[in-house]
C-alpha cells in the first residue's frame, strides 16, 4: 500500500490550506487512492452526490465535518434522491425524528453548494456530461449510464467520496478513469432472444438482472441488442445489473460510444461469448424478481430509476384515458425537472385525475411512502423488484409497463403470458 | 483444504489498515450493505441472499466483494458507529465502496475496521478467501492474516 504522489496544490489541500473540511475530504481521497493503488490524483469536472440520502447519524456527522470546516464544492455538483419529497411532503409516512434529520442532511448538502436536483437520473437533465469528461458520480445506476451510454468517465464511487471529490475537485487516477480499465472483460450474447421479445421494454431490465448475477464486477460487451434500443432501455438494463451485481460499465456493440465493434470494445482481446442469455434465463429472472403469487394487488410502483419524460408519456399513452381501479395506488417516481417538462406536455394533470400519484426528490422503496406495504406491489423496475422486499417488506411482481397499467385498471395482477413466450 | 487443526499466517494486501480479530463468516455471494444489512441489528436482510438472517456483527466477513448500491458506504459507516458492523473484511477483490465506509467511520469515530484483499493475484504462499471457512478464528494485523481452526 503506497501513497500517491501529490502535486504541491494537492499537498496544500491535505495540509489544510483550504480549511479543515477540505483537508478531511482530501484525507479520504488519498485514502481511496491508496486502496486503489493509484499513483496520482486527477481533476474532475462534475460530481453527483448519493450521500444526501439519510441512513443515520454518521451521514450528518460527516457532512458537518465538511461544512463546519468551511468546505464548498468546486465543480458543478448534482444531488441524488433523498428521504423526503419536498414538493409533496404529505406523502411521507415516516417518523418526525427521521424527517427532521433527513431534512437537515438535505439542507447541509445544499449549503455546500450542490444543486438541489434530487434525482437518481441526472443524465436525464437537459445539460449532461460530454463524452470523455471525468466525473465523480455516485448512485450505481447513474455510474453505469455515465460510463456506458454517455462515454463519460467515473469510477464506481460510493457515499462520502462523492462529496469529498466535489469539494477537492480530485479523484484517484485509477479504475474507470483509465483507458485500459474500460475495455470489456467478458462478452454477453443476446442474439438468441426472439426479435419480438427484444422489442419489449420489460426484457432489458431482465437481461440486466441476468448479467449482474453472472458477471459480477466484470465489464460486459453485449452482442445482439437491437439498433432500436432506447436510452430508457439501456438505463433499465444498467440499473438492474448494478443491483444484482456490481456492474459499473457495459458496452452494447454498435450502440454505445466506446463500442463501435466488438474488437474495439475488447481492446483487441479475444471476444468469445462467456454468457449466452436465453429466453429460459429471461423467464427465470422474471420469476426470481416476482416473489408474490396469486392475483391480489395493492400497489403499482413505476419510475426506478426516475422516469424520463418519454416514460411518463408512455404511461399516459398506455392508460389511454382510463381510471386506475379504486383499490389500487399507482406511484410514479421522477425528478422534479422531468415532472415540470411532463406538465408542460399536458400529461401530469390527466394522470393525477386518473389516480396516479407523482413522487419527486425520493423514491418509493427508500422511504415510507406506500400506503399499503402488506399487499402485493407490481413494478416495471428490476431494481425496485430487487430491493423493495428487503427495504419496505412488500411482496413484488415484476412486469412490463403494459402489464402494470392493465393490472392497475383491473384491480388485480394481469399477465400477458404471450410476452415472454411462456406458451 | 485439509481438516488439520492449526494456525496459518498469510501475507495479504491491506486496503484499510488496522488490527482486529473475530470468527469468520464466509458469504456464498457478495452482499450490498444498502438493502442488504439492517444497521440496528447487523442481520442480512437481502431477500435474494442465500445467507439472509445471518448476523455479521463482530464477525470477520469473508466474501468476493461488495455488490450494488453506492449507499453501501453510508450503511457500513452507520453500522460501525452502532457496533453492528463486521470486525474486519477479507475480500477476494478490492472494493472501494466497502473501503470508504470503513475509512469514514475511522475519520469520524476513530473506530478501525480493517479491510484486506487476498486472492486477486495468487502467488505462492497466498491464500484465497475461499480457504477460510465459517467458524475459523481470523485475526488481522497490518498485512498479516492469521487463521486458526
Amino acid at each position: 500500500m503506497t501513497d500517491p504522489d501529490l502535486t504541491a496544490d494537492e499537498q496544500a489541500l491535505l495540509d489544510g490550506a483550504s480549511g479543515p473540511g477540505v483537508a478531511a475530504a482530501m484525507r479520504l481521497v488519498v485514502g481511496l487512492a491508496r486502496a486503489m493503488g493509484a499513483r496520482h490524483l486527477r481533476s474532475i469536472s462534475g460530481a453527483h452526490i448519493d450521500s444526501c440520502l439519510f441512513h443515520g447519524q454518521s451521514g450528518l456527522d460527516f457532512v458537518r465535518l465538511l461544512a463546519d470546516g468551511g468546505a464548498t464544492v468546486v465543480v458543478p455538483t448534482t444531488l441524488n434522491v433523498s428521504s423526503l419529497d419536498l414538493l409533496h411532503p404529505e406523502l411521507y409516512r415516516g417518523d418526525d425524528a427521521t424527517r427532521r434529520d433527513a431534512s437537515a442532511l438535505m439542507d447541509a448538502y445544499v449549503s455546500l453548494g450542490c444543486e438541489p436536483t434530487w434525482t437518481c437520473a441526472p443524465y436525464q437533465r437537459e445539460v449532461r456530461p460530454a463524452f470523455g469528461e471525468h466525473l465523480a458520480w455516485a448512485e450505481s445506476n447513474a455510474i453505469v449510464f455515465a460510463n456506458s451510454v454517455l462515454g463519460a468517465r467515473t469510477h464506481r464511487y460510493g457515499d462520502f467520496i462523492d462529496i469529498a471529490a466535489a469539494v477537492t475537485g480530485r479523484v484517484p487516477d485509477a479504475g474507470l478513469h483509465l483507458d485500459a480499465n474500460r475495455w470489456a472483460t467478458t462478452v454477453v450474447d443476446v442474439t438468441g432472444l426472439a426479435p419480438a421479445l427484444l422489442q419489449t421494454d420489460a426484457v432489458f431490465p431482465v437481461i440486466g438482472y441476468v448479467i449482474g448475477r453472472e458477471c459480477g464486477a466484470d465489464i460486459p460487451a453485449i452482442v445482439g441488442l437491437p439498433a432500436s434500443v432506447s436510452e430508457d432501455n439501456l438505463k433499465a438494463l444498467g440499473a438492474a445489473a448494478a443491483s444484482s451485481g456490481s456492474l459499473a460499465m457495459f458496452h452494447a456493440i454498435g450502440i454505445t460510444p466506446e463500442a463501435p465493434t466488438l474488437d474495439a470494445a475488447c481492446g483487441g482481446a479475444d471476444g468469445q461469448p462467456s454468457l449466452v442469455v436465453t429466453a429460459d434465463a429471461c423467464r427465470e429472472a422474471r420469476d426470481a424478481l416476482s416473489r408474490a403469487t396469486g392475483t391480489a394487488l395493492s400497489t403499482v410502483s413505476l419510475g426506478t430509476p426516475h422516469y424520463s419524460v418519454a416514460e411518463i408519456g408512455r404511461l399516459y399513452d398506455a392508460l389511454d384515458g382510463r381510471r386506475v381501479h379504486s383499490q389500487i395506488d399507482v406511484y410514479v417516481s421522477t425528478g422534479r425537472e422531468m415532472l415540470t417538462e411532463a406538465q408542460l406536455r399536458g400529461w401530469v394533470a390527466p394522470l393525477e385525475q386518473a389516480g396516479v400519484t407523482f413522487v419527486t426528490d425520493t423514491c418509493t422503496y427508500i422511504t415510507p411512502i406506500l400506503r399499503d406495504t402488506q399487499g402485493t406491489a407490481m413494478t416495471d423496475s428490476a431494481k425496485w423488484a430487487y430491493y423493495a422486499p428487503g427495504n419496505i417488506g412488500v411482496d413484488v411482481v415484476f412486469a412490463s409497463l403494459s402489464e402494470c397499467v392493465e393490472s392497475a385498471v383491473a384491480g388485480k395482477v394481469v399477465r400477458d403470458v404471450g410476452l415472454w413466450g411462456d406458451v | 483444504m485439509s481438516d488439520d487443526v492449526g494456525i496459518r499466517k498469510v501475507a495479504v494486501t491491506a486496503t484499510v489498515r488496522g488490527s482486529a480479530s473475530g470468527v469468520a463468516l464466509v458469504l456464498d455471494e457478495p452482499l450490498s450493505f444498502w438493502g442488504g444489512l439492517q444497521t440496528e441489528t447487523g442481520l442480512i436482510i437481502d431477500q435474494h441472499h442465500p445467507q439472509r438472517g445471518e448476523c455479521v456483527a463482530g464477525r470477520v466477513l469473508v466474501m468476493d466483494g461488495g455488490r450494488g448500491s453506492s449507499s453501501a458506504s453510508s450503511v457500513l459507516a452507520e453500522a460501525v458507529r452502532l457496533g453492528t458492523a463486521p470486525a474486519a473484511f477479507v475480500l477476494r477483490r478490492s472494493d472501494e465502496i466497502i473501503a470508504l465506509g470503513c475509512l469514514v467511520a475511522e475519520e469520524l469515530y476513530g473506530l478501525v475496521t480493517p479491510v484486506v484483499v487476498c486472492g486477486e493475484d495468487i502467488v505462492s504462499g497466498d491464500i484465497v478467501a475461499g480457504d477460510i471457512v465459517s467458524g475459523d478464528i481470523v485475526s488481522i494485523d497490518a498485512e498479516t492474516l492469521t487463521i486458526a481452526r
